[in-house]
């Protein structure tokens, strides 16, 4: 039998030596497989006396046992052996950027009416869109402001070539066209097209024929209006405070003073605390500790009644913000010019 | 509108502390632009006379003065051009202190020698006392102004001016008096008129009027006052006053007027007796009326102007400029005054158009009180004749149409629920008496007020409780917050909120930019010439002068100034309104627009060395129909546009309607533009992307999919969508999808062919379908496409 214990001698070696998978399978057949070494020795047990074959088979299947157990744990040791190499040889610069698009962004602008809407509409308000190229009616007289009205001084007004642009239609009425100057005509829009109760804001372009350094003749406005039965200045006063303090998020003293709007009586003009120097005075307040943000007022009946609004019965305030004059306050742009000019470098800082 | 503390206080009676004052008036509607001190701090300067003058005996623009100064002669050496023996002038002495270059560090006055001359001190003009921005010589005092004098007390510069921007409904408030009737209600200080006593007519003379404009020239009165002295001085004082509100000293005449009018508000003309002819006619301007104004300007008024007139044709721009030919001038001997009152209406938008702006149209553009007219002309007379001497004659008066004084009614419970707070009806009473509105009626729940001529911009129960309010202060007023009944807004899920449209972009990396919608009208017909652009009649720039019919061009010039500065990629959007003329108006659709270029993605270690091509763009525009589910009722059909490659340019229809563009910059155009480098572009309709269709269920097939692929060989010219859409009308109801995965164009196909891979999918709703069946398919989708399309299938 020294046979069994030189061929067990033998497979051990081989196994422990074996140096993948696959050698270690061939080592499984080879030994232990129906044509193996160990099984044959086990066929040849017949040659054997009688009563020797109990102890020699035995002692075969002990050893097959062991070689089997042998290649078991090998093949665990190998299969360690590859996974770990496999990490190795797999391992990345996890510090490495990812494959991807690029980031794009709104414009801060956009991303500014986009701040003013979600804080209106969740408070009850709608959106309202209106032409950009507008009937002097809707820009001027149906907000007060006859044809020779200081206030149109006011608004350096753009006027449009309508014999150029072909619409007779247009031009036989008599009408005269410009870029609106403000977007307080989509309120007058959406009250002749509606039934009050009215709570709405209208954001969108306007023009004025002006350019330096604090102008841009396109600029940004977004108008607010609500007209029910009950409405008072103190509400105004209420819902415009509790604005400005919910988008700069900041505990700011607001002052309303007096002022003047052909279309709104009382008129108001909104300042509030210096975000740049906490009211203390600095360049951009003009040393005051005050910012001028907003125009507003009790809608003037006149409005309401060129609208088909009954003024008996209903009132209600509208306001008017310039969206650049807040972006530029929130994040602290010191360049109007700069929102026009779509430089991508400073556009991607609003990312 | 400026005015000064002392001349207010000339009115009212009242220490104003001037940050107090300022915070005042600005909280009441009055707002204060700018203050400040009418001079510099400056000390140790005295009157001084100039004695004697000689040439400084080594510097050509330097002499050398002797100068009194009350006390003693001192010599001073002075470069100034005007100095001369004999003349009155700011001496400031040694140990004198002049502004410096900041308020801590005043310029300390030494003794010097200037060029080996000894100096004892300087004459100083008016800048360097801070009272002008330049000077160009010294600032000669009075011939009577008492030597040795403090310069500060003699000319009462311990003032500070204030700098009004007034909203154009307070025209009352462009005057001293009408401030003062202001700032006495805010302190409750009475208010106390000016009393003139009219100067005692002395010659019978006057001049004809005759107003043919009663709409337009509500008052007209006239005086001839004859025997003026035209070259007397102005008093010190008068000048002074006229200087600190920014106007300058002429004559004693045009002194006079300029005064009423800041004192009063009243602006007034005066013309030469002798240059004036016939009768004054006031009336509106006829075709072939020329003027030459004062300020050398000629114009042909147009037929809404006023005029006044005589014999000789137009005198003047009615409340606007005085004309040349009759004005006062160093000769006048004998003058007409004109006080009147002309219109708002009439006047307004006038003087813009002649591009004049005067302190007259500005005061009647914002409405002149119908009753003021007489009380100025007393006043202009008194102040003249104390001046300049002069006998006047009776003032006569032509009146048009005078408007009507004017009640208006105020119901205390209104104004409470206007305000959200209860006023006082006694409170509510004083502050409008404060106005010099005054109560003329009173019942149970109505007040009824008369409005002064003075506050025309008065006429309804609102602009009443503004002024209650403004008085009162509007942050004495209560903050609340509006009660609202609920109301569910409208959210329609067939419409793609924008800001999904934006996100959508934002996460392909394009960033949304706004450009101006006037734009150079060059690039605008190199990107569509048709429709021409609608113009405007008065832009900033020829380069901003009509409206984009496409975004295109804000897009091309943002990528054009980004290239410019060191960019290699971008990715861009905007949406906005284009503006379209069409026969029955302006139309004016929202569109969105993008632009891609440079490489299609950020360029790193493991990307982004592929540029962008059509594709890229396409599957963009593919991603904003998915958002609404469009894309599968969309069609992109090879299309034809100047601004786009003949060869890839797309326009997307949608139900068969067309709804946009996508293609690639035509070369041509990209060269023109100076771009290196491919650019695609997209813009489509807003409205039409934002539709949205709301899903509606289809039972799930519990059956298996069956698949099949086909690979067809093709003519080049063949749209694959059209082979597309012909095998869904082929391949039975149960055709789940179809897949292109290769398209070939190359070697191993003839040249004019192309070789297309489709993979088709097939799914029964309610059994398993057999081989058999999608043979039959197979077949009929192979023999449609042969006929239809002479597809063959690729061995």
């Amino acid at each position: 039998m020294t046979d069994t214990n030189s061929l067990l001698q033998t497979a051990l070696e081989a196994v422990a030596a074996s140096a993948d998978e696959r050698a270690l399978d061939q080592l499984r057949v080879d030994y232990l497989g129906k044509k193996g070494q160990l099984t044959a020795l086990l066929k040849s047990l017949g040659s054997l006396p009688a009563e020797e074959r109990p102890a020699a088979g035995e002692k075969i299947n002990e050893a097959k046992r062991q070689v089997q157990q042998a290649i078991d744990a090998q093949r665990e040791i190998l299969v360690e052996r590859a996974l770990s190499a496999q990490l190795a040889a797999e391992t990345v610069d996890v510090s490495l950027p990812g494959r991807r698009q690029s980031a794009g962004g709104l414009h801060p602008v956009s991303r500014t009416i986009e701040r003013i809407q979600t804080l209106f509409q969740s408070a009850g308000y709608s959106v309202a869109e209106g032409p950009e190229i507008e009937d002097d009616y809707h820009n001027f007289e149906a907000l007060n402001i006859p044809g020779h009205h200081p206030a149109r001084a006011m608004h350096d007004t753009f006027y449009v070539n309508l014999a150029d642009a072909k619409a007779a239609g247009a031009a036989a009425s008599g009408m005269s066209w410009v870029l609106r100057t403000h977007t307080s005509p989509v309120q007058v829009r959406v009250m002749e097209q509606g039934k009050p109760p009215f709570r709405m804001i209208c954001p969108g372009r306007v023009y004025r024929c002006d350019s330096d350094l604090t102008h841009t003749p396109m600029f940004h406005q977004v108008e607010g209006l609500l007209i029910d039965e009950h409405v008072s200045f103190a509400d105004l006063k209420g819902t415009l405070e509790e604005f400005l303090r919910a988008f700069f998020e900041a505990d700011l003293a607001v002052r309303f003073r007096p002022s003047y709007f052909p279309f709104t009586e009382p008129s108001a003009e909104v300042d509030m605390s210096c975000v740049m120097c906490e009211g203390k005075g600095c360049r951009v307040c003009k040393q005051t500790g005050w910012l001028e943000v907003l125009g507003c007022g009790m809608v003037h009946p006149k409005v309401l009644e060129a609208s088909g609004v009954d003024s008996s019965r209903y009132r209600g305030f509208a306001f008017g913000m310039g969206v650049e004059r807040l972006a530029m306050l929130r994040y602290g742009v010191n360049d109007l010019r700069l929102f026009f000019e779509n430089d991508l470098k400073f556009l991607r800082q609003f990312n | 509108m400026i005015f000064t503390q002392q001349w207010i206080r000339e009115w009212l009676d009242t220490p104003l502390e001037p940050q107090a004052l300022i915070d005042q008036l600005t909280m009441a509607g009055l707002e204060v632009d700018a203050s400040g001190p009418v001079a510099a701090a400056f000390t140790g300067i005295l009157v001084a006379e100039v004695v004697s003058v000689e040439p400084h005996p080594d510097a050509d623009k330097l002499r050398v003065c002797q100068v009194n100064d009350g006390s003693q002669q001192v010599q001073v050496v002075c470069g100034a051009p005007n100095v001369r023996p004999g003349m009155k002038v700011p001496y400031a002495t040694l140990g004198a202190e002049l502004p410096g270059e900041s308020p801590d560090k005043p310029f300390r006055i030494k003794k010097a020698k200037l060029r080996g001359v000894e100096s004892f001190g300087m004459l100083c003009s008016a800048e360097e006392l801070g009272m002008a921005d330049s000077s160009d010589g010294l600032l000669e005092l009075p011939a009577d102004a008492p030597v040795g004098q403090n310069v500060r007390e003699y000319l009462q510069l311990d003032d500070r001016y204030f700098e009004l921007d007034l909203t154009p409904n307070r025209g009352d408030c462009l005057s001293i008096r009408g401030l003062s009737r202001e700032i006495a209600t805010l302190n409750q200080l009475s208010f106390k008129d000016l009393q003139v006593t009219p100067v005692a007519v002395q010659i019978d003379d006057t001049f004809p009027v005759r107003v043919d404009a009663p709409d337009a020239c509500t008052r007209y009165l006239g005086r001839v006052i004859r025997d003026v002295d035209i070259n007397a001085t102005t008093p010190l004082w008068m000048q002074e006053r006229l200087r600190r509100c920014g106007l300058r000293s002429i004559d004693p005449v045009v002194d006079v007027t300029n005064y009423v009018l800041m004192e009063l508000g009243q602006p007034m003309h005066a013309f030469d007796l002798e240059r004036l002819s016939g009768e004054i006619v006031v009336r509106q301007a006829v075709a072939g009326d020329t003027l030459t104004l004062l300020d050398g300007k000629s114009v042909e008024p147009a037929t809404d102007t006023l005029l006044i007139t005589d014999a000789s044709g137009p005198l003047a721009l009615a409340g606007i400029m005085g004309g040349e030919p009759s004005s006062v001038t160093e000769s006048t001997q004998h003058i007409f005054l004109e006080c009147a009152c002309f219109d708002a209406l009439a006047v307004a938008g006038r003087a813009r158009r002649y591009g004049l702006h005067t302190d007259s149209s500005h005061r009647y553009e914002r409405g002149v009180d119908y009753n003021l007219q007489a009380l100025a002309m007393e006043r202009a007379t008194e102040l003249l004749i104390a001046i300049a001497g002069g006998k006047p004659g009776p003032v006569t008066e032509s009146t048009g149409t005078l408007p009507t004084a004017s009640e208006v009614k105020l119901r205390p419970s209104y104004l409470a629920s206007v305000l959200g707070m209860e006023l006082n009806e006694e409170e509510i009473i004083s502050i409008l008496n404060g106005l010099g509105v005054t109560l003329v009626g009173r019942s149970e729940d109505e007040l009824t007020f008369d409005v002064p001529s003075f506050r025309h911009d008065i006429a309804i129960e609102a602009d009443l409780i503004e002024e209650v309010a403004r008085v009162h202060g509007y942050d004495r007023l209560p903050v609340t917050r509006p009660v609202m009944r609920t109301q569910m807004p409208e959210a329609s899920e067939r419409e793609v909120a924008l800001s999904r449209i934006r996100e959508r972009l934002v996460a392909q990396g394009y960033q949304q930019v706004i450009t101006y919608s006037f734009v150079e009208p060059k690039l605008m017909a190199q990107v569509s010439a048709s429709p021409a652009p609608v113009a405007l009649q008065n832009p900033i720039s020829e380069d901003m002068s009509v409206m984009r019919t496409s975004l295109w061009a804000g897009l091309l010039r943002t990528l054009q100034h980004n290239i410019n500065r060191q960019q290699t990629r971008v990715r861009i959007f905007e949406t906005g309104q284009v503006f379209l003329p069409e026969p029955e108006g302006i139309r004016q659709p929202e569109r969105l627009a993008g632009l891609i270029y440079g490489e299609r993605f950020p360029t790193t270690w493991s990307q982004g060395r592929e540029v962008v091509d059509f594709f890229d763009i396409k599957g963009d525009v593919e991603g904003l129909l998915d958002l609404g589910a469009l894309l599968p009722r969309c069609r992109f059909e090879k299309a034809e546009h100047q601004a786009l490659h003949g060869g890839q340019a797309a326009a997307v229809a949608l139900d068969g309607q067309r709804i946009g563009l996508v293609g690639a910059l035509d070369p041509a155009l990209q060269r023109a533009l100076d771009i290196n480098g491919r650019v695609y572009l997209f813009e489509l309709d807003l409205a039409a992307i934002r539709a949205a269709t709301v899903p509606a269920f289809k039972p799930l097939s519990r059956y298996p999919e069956v698949s099949r692929d086909l690979a067809l060989v093709l003519d080049r010219a063949v749209a694959v969508a059209d082979i597309e859409q012909h095998l869904r009308e082929l391949a039975g109801p149960e055709l789940l999808g179809i897949r292109i995965f290769d398209v070939y164009q190359g070697d191993k196909v003839e040249s004019d062919k192309k070789s297309v891979a489709l993979g088709l999918t097939w799914q029964h709703p309610s059994r398993t379908l057999s081989d058999d069946e999608i043979n039959v398919i197979i077949e009929r989708c192979v023999k449609g496409l042969e006929d239809k399309f002479n597809a063959k299938l690729r061995n």
